[in-house]
């Protein structure tokens, strides 16, 4: 067979970049490669492999949680395609959830 | 360069001007600079861990106002970061100690203070005094109150905020820029802002952040460098690395947006459902107070005493209980007997009480929460045990 001809198909491997607060229920991991071609698939795939989180990130319904913010590198999804935006094989996704320590943050779990 | 500061008729005297001398022989501040920092009012809210290094290097560089919005006093814990104030300032109020401090550095300093809870009641008239606002708060409520209130009196934000070892800074509410409610229209519900095993922090981090915030107020007063309008920086004490995340101004935003619905303060305690507060813990029947436990197993009673705290708090002291560290709990159930009586403990009582919840919803009868935690046993029965 002509290895020429032997098609490659890449699948992204985007980095998901774990916040401390939620790394707890990420195998204590702060970042996770994921499978995915959009932001959507990437944050469904770090759901799967860590349920823990899926509570932390998507409501109920299922939807992204609005005090938990997706970056693109260094682009807010929103302004973006949010959920569909592509995602390429160097990528990194941040989840920037808002922390409000400004001495110790109180325990609230 | 946007006009920050009028230059108010101020002067520097000769002592002064050898004071900021390394100012003054650099172009970027230089007179015309000094003096913008001499003519400008900036409020610090709380003179604890982003506040001591905010308030210390504003007061060095020569601000001609501080005001200083704190109603709390010194704390034992506070020294390991709040480093405005020192051992003979504990049961003090931070306020005075901190006046203190920055009057033995500059005495040129027109500080004034302000010890009350900053509220709905007050930001208002109080954000108008002043030019610049650097929050430096603990919580929720009172960061949508800030924000909130700078976007209604025109004033910057300059924010920061810590968690542990990360750490982020930006420039709120300036005209052309996002403010808070850009980036977080909704402050996260009660229940889900994960656990920081009761507010550990590295004690350097606030020295960080504090002086990101003073460096920026600085900027805006002289109108030279970039400042962080627009910016997120993100701040990662143990790997020492610094990122940037774009942060745009929101055009729907209710606050700062084209069409804002935020027009006056509101119940912020109400809006985050006294979210990233302590919830106060409930008393319940399932609770055991430190001396019954103590007359209990001194008697030979058969308790299963089960530790939820973290391994490195086991360390500094324990009961000699098996540790499942809470977020484990629900995987490691299976190691505990329901048959047995189970007394659930932690630190504080906080942790134990959602381990007696889980519990009792799994199934387990006998289990009851120590009241008080390991603190209230070192309090009230073994006095040699240390406290943390």
């Amino acid at each position: 067979m002509n290895p020429d001809a032997i098609l490659w198909h890449h699948l992204s491997m985007p980095k998901i970049l774990i916040p401390t607060p939620l790394r707890q229920y990420a195998g204590k991991q702060p970042a996770v490669e994921v499978k995915g071609s959009t932001v959507g698939e990437a944050l469904t795939g770090l759901v799967s492999q860590h349920p823990d989180l899926r509570r932390h990130l998507y409501t109920d319904e299922g939807k992204l949680r609005a005090f938990v913010n997706v970056y693109l590198n260094d682009e807010d999804v929103r302004y973006l395609q949010k959920e569909a935006t592509a995602v390429q094989e160097n990528d990194h996704i941040s989840i920037v959830p808002s922390i409000a320590g400004g001495t110790a943050l109180s325990c609230s779990f | 360069m946007a006009k920050f500061t009028e230059i108010a008729p101020v002067a520097l005297n000769n002592d002064e001007i050898l004071r900021y001398s390394r100012h003054l022989i650099m172009p970027e501040v230089g007179m015309e600079g000094q003096l913008k920092l001499k003519a400008a009012k900036v409020l610090c809210i709380g003179a604890g861990g982003l506040g001591s290094p905010l308030a210390l290097y504003l007061g060095a560089a020569g601000i001609g106002t501080l005001g200083i919005v704190d109603f709390d006093v010194v704390d034992y814990t506070n020294l390991q970061r709040q480093i405005i104030h020192a051992t003979a300032d504990v049961g003090r109020p931070k306020l005075d100690s901190a006046a203190e401090k920055l009057k033995a550095i500059n005495p040129y300093l027109n500080i004034r203070k302000f010890e009350t809870r900053l509220s709905s009641e007050n930001a208002l008239e109080l954000f108008r005094e002043f030019d610049i606002i650097a929050d430096g708060t603990d919580n929720f409520p009172t960061r949508y109150l800030v924000n909130d209130a700078c976007v209604l009196t025109g004033k910057p934000n300059v924010y920061g905020s810590i968690f542990r070892f990360e750490g982020q800074a930006s420039v709120f509410a300036t005209k052309e820029g996002p403010c808070y409610r850009c980036l977080y229209p909704e402050p996260p519900p009660p229940g889900l802002v994960p656990s920081c095993a009761e507010g550990g922090v590295l004690g350097i981090l606030p020295g960080l952040v504090g002086i990101i915030q003073a460096t920026e107020a600085i900027k805006l007063i002289l109108g030279k460098g970039d400042p962080l309008i627009g910016r997120l920086l993100l701040i990662d004490a143990l790997g020492m690395k610094f990122r940037e995340l774009k942060l745009r101004k929101n055009p729907d935003c209710p606050a700062c947006g084209k069409n804002p619905t935020i027009t006056k303060l509101i119940d912020y305690e109400q809006f985050c459902g006294i979210r990233g507060e302590e919830a106060p813990v409930e008393v319940t029947t399932d609770e055991i107070q430190v001396e019954e436990l103590k007359q209990r197993l001194d008697r030979g009673d058969d308790i299963y005493i089960l530790d939820v705290r973290e391994p490195h708090e086991y360390d500094i002291c324990n009961l000699g209980g098996h540790l499942i560290p809470l977020g484990e709990l629900p995987n490691r159930v299976n190691e505990l007997d329901t048959s047995k009586e189970i007394v659930a403990h932690c630190r504080s009582g906080m942790r134990s009480a959602k381990a007696v919840n889980f519990l009792r919803q799994a199934g387990f009868k006998k289990v009851h929460n120590l009241a008080g935690g390991i603190l209230a046993w070192a309090d009230r029965v073994d006095p040699s045990m240390p406290k943390y």
